[in-house]
């Protein structure tokens, strides 16, 4: 019955059929129709920037939606990064060399004597799916990779992640030496976890507790877009 | 010859778990980030004093402190090479500690998971997760432990590569996921799944359950979904003392003994029998717990109402669990297409 169902052709269908037809194939985590749909809109014209935008980050942010919602868990949130990814491989030579407009700047990483990065990869996947660029550290780091990346990335934003009740007081230790060295109000401090809550991240000194990786990019958005506020008032 | 957990499973109705590890050991000094597992060669009477104060607090079983003791976690210290002998210190300690007890005190082998994503979605195969479990489960064993304990799982594919682990060491074992994202676990299995999945198991556990998760009260809802399903084994409650907060310096769980000798009797009155504490679940908890479940008798099966009375409400309205998607909430979009491949 369903075999007779007829395949989509994705260089049939216009424009706005076709961005939607993405945000399905994202959501469903179909990594070569993302690509191949990336490719035909750069063949109709589209700029770098607005298929970033129009297509995959709207078709994340029903993703980020979900996954916040409890509707998608972990595995198919992985699977839409993966499309996401693959789309993004092409798309990102071509916005560098098209000067696209940037979101901001975020260094991740899990806290020393961490080994869980599964939620740090999707926020960092979802911080580059939502346009930030993201230096990810990886795991297990010692106050001084996270000081010595502020100093040579100068991001916008330091992302820490902890999974252990072992190891989220770490957070504490890094915002600490932030304060003593004079550098913590140069930067967003956002963390996330699953042991944490938004009660520890305000005690422990950080800017935002995230729950998911969806609100990661919501947090991180609207502090960019503060931080800008009050540099043009300033 | 009978298992000393199947032993007093039979005897008893109920049994008193153990509470944190964690949380008991930053308050001897455990520095954050650093690895618990490496106090078992190089502090010792810490470890000592960390299962006494289960044992002298009534409990009939305690994990080890090898929760991360398998080859993938300990590398991050530099102690690859070190998961037999710190598993079979860990699980030595505990022998003598049960055994200089006066009573019948179950050593439970720890194993939590080992942090990687398993294929096809990540890098870990079933083999190699099977060969990093048994490298621990036989440290386990040669230090004395009675049964092995796998917890706070996520993945259905760990759990079972944990249960052939267990297999291949000839060791009994328990396993308890961790439901920690809206009732389920991050990886989306849902408490029936659980049930469902453990009966099909070949080296099918001794009992089963949940630990850690958010709070109390979800831990109840969990075993509540467990019930449902009629589970044959025995049924593992391992909730947190409430969540944690920063409070002067430390990690302080906000859930009180009074909360947690309610939450105790509540899980028996659902349905667990083995029944403990996990993160924030001190000897003070557990003392509390011990006594409540002595004294108070055991109750009708509560329901969620009368949970979220006792204990607080969810973190989430629904679990994955309810047979049709209640009103006002949408489920998965559906899937734009598959396109079929030749």
């Amino acid at each position: 019955m369903s075999d007779t169902e007829d395949e989509i052709i994705l260089s049939e269908l216009d424009d706005d059929e076709l961005v939607q037809q993405m945000m399905d194939d994202l959501y469903d985590g179909l990594k070569e129709e993302i690509e191949e749909a990336v490719n035909i809109l750069l063949e109709r014209g589209w700029t770098p920037y607005d298929i970033l935008t129009k297509a995959l980050v709207a078709g994340m942010t029903i993703v980020g939606h979900d996954f916040r919602d409890g509707i998608l868990f972990v595995p198919e949130v992985l699977l839409a990064a993966n499309a996401m990814k693959g789309g993004m491989f092409i798309l990102k030579p071509l916005l560098v060399e098209t000067g696209a407009p940037r979101m901001g700047k975020m260094v991740i990483g899990t806290v020393k004597g961490d080994i869980h990065d599964i939620g740090k990869n999707l926020v960092a996947m979802m911080m580059e799916g939502a346009g930030f660029e993201v230096v990810d550290l990886g795991i297990n780091n010692p106050v001084e990779n996270y000081l010595e990346a502020l100093e040579r990335e100068q991001p916008d934003i330091l992302g820490m992640s902890a999974l252990l009740t072992t190891t989220m007081p770490y957070m504490k230790v890094v915002i600490d030496t932030m304060v003593a060295q004079g550098i913590r109000d140069e930067y967003i401090v956002l963390v996330g976890g699953a042991p944490l809550n938004e009660e520890f991240g305000r005690a422990i000194g950080a800017d935002a507790y995230c729950r998911d990786a969806a609100v990661a990019v919501e947090m991180a958005k609207d502090y960019v877009a503060r931080k800008h506020n009050q540099m043009a008032a300033g | 010859m009978t298992d000393a957990l199947s032993a007093a499973l039979a005897e008893r109705d109920w049994l008193l778990a153990d509470g944190a590890t964690g949380t008991n050991l930053f308050n001897m000094g455990l520095q954050s980030g650093d690895a618990p597992e490496l106090w078992n060669a190089d502090a010792p009477d810490k470890i000592r004093t960390l299962y006494r104060g289960a044992v002298e607090a009534g409990s009939d079983l305690f994990l080890t402190n090898s929760f991360g003791g398998n080859a993938s976690r300990l590398k991050l210290h530099d102690a690859q090479g070190r998961v037999q002998e710190l598993n079979r210190l860990a699980a030595a300690l505990g022998r003598e500690v049960a055994d200089a007890s006066g009573r019948r005190v179950i050593v439970a082998g720890s194993i939590g998971p080992t942090g990687d994503i398993m294929a096809p979605m990540g890098s870990l195969t079933h083999d190699l997760a099977v060969e990093m479990f048994h490298e621990q489960a036989e440290g386990l064993k040669a230090g004395g432990a009675d049964v092995l304990w796998v917890e706070t799982i996520s993945a259905a594919e760990e759990f079972a590569a944990a249960a052939e682990a267990c297999a291949r060491a000839d060791m009994p074992w328990c396993g308890t996921m961790s439901f920690d994202t809206a009732g389920r676990t991050m990886m989306g299995f849902t408490s029936a799944d659980l049930a469902a999945m453990v009966g099909k198991l070949a080296h099918p556990p001794l009992a089963f359950g949940a630990n850690c998760g958010v709070g109390a009260s979800d831990l109840l809802r969990t075993v509540l979904g467990i019930m449902a399903q009629g589970p044959v084994l025995p049924v593992i409650a391992k909730g947190n003392a409430g969540i944690p907060k920063y409070v002067s310096g430390h990690i302080h769980y906000d859930g009180t003994p009074e909360l947690m000798a309610e939450y105790a009797v509540l899980a028996r009155a659902c349905g667990a029998r083995i029944i403990g504490g996990c993160c924030g679940t001190m000897p003070d908890h557990l003392r509390a717990m011990r006594a409540a479940l002595e004294s108070r008798a055991p109750g009708a099966r509560p329901t969620l109402e009368q949970i979220a009375a006792a204990l607080g409400g969810f973190s989430s309205a629904h679990d994955g669990t309810e047979d049709t998607l209640p009103e006002g909430t949408s489920g998965r979009r559906a899937g734009g297409r598959r396109r079929r491949r030749d």
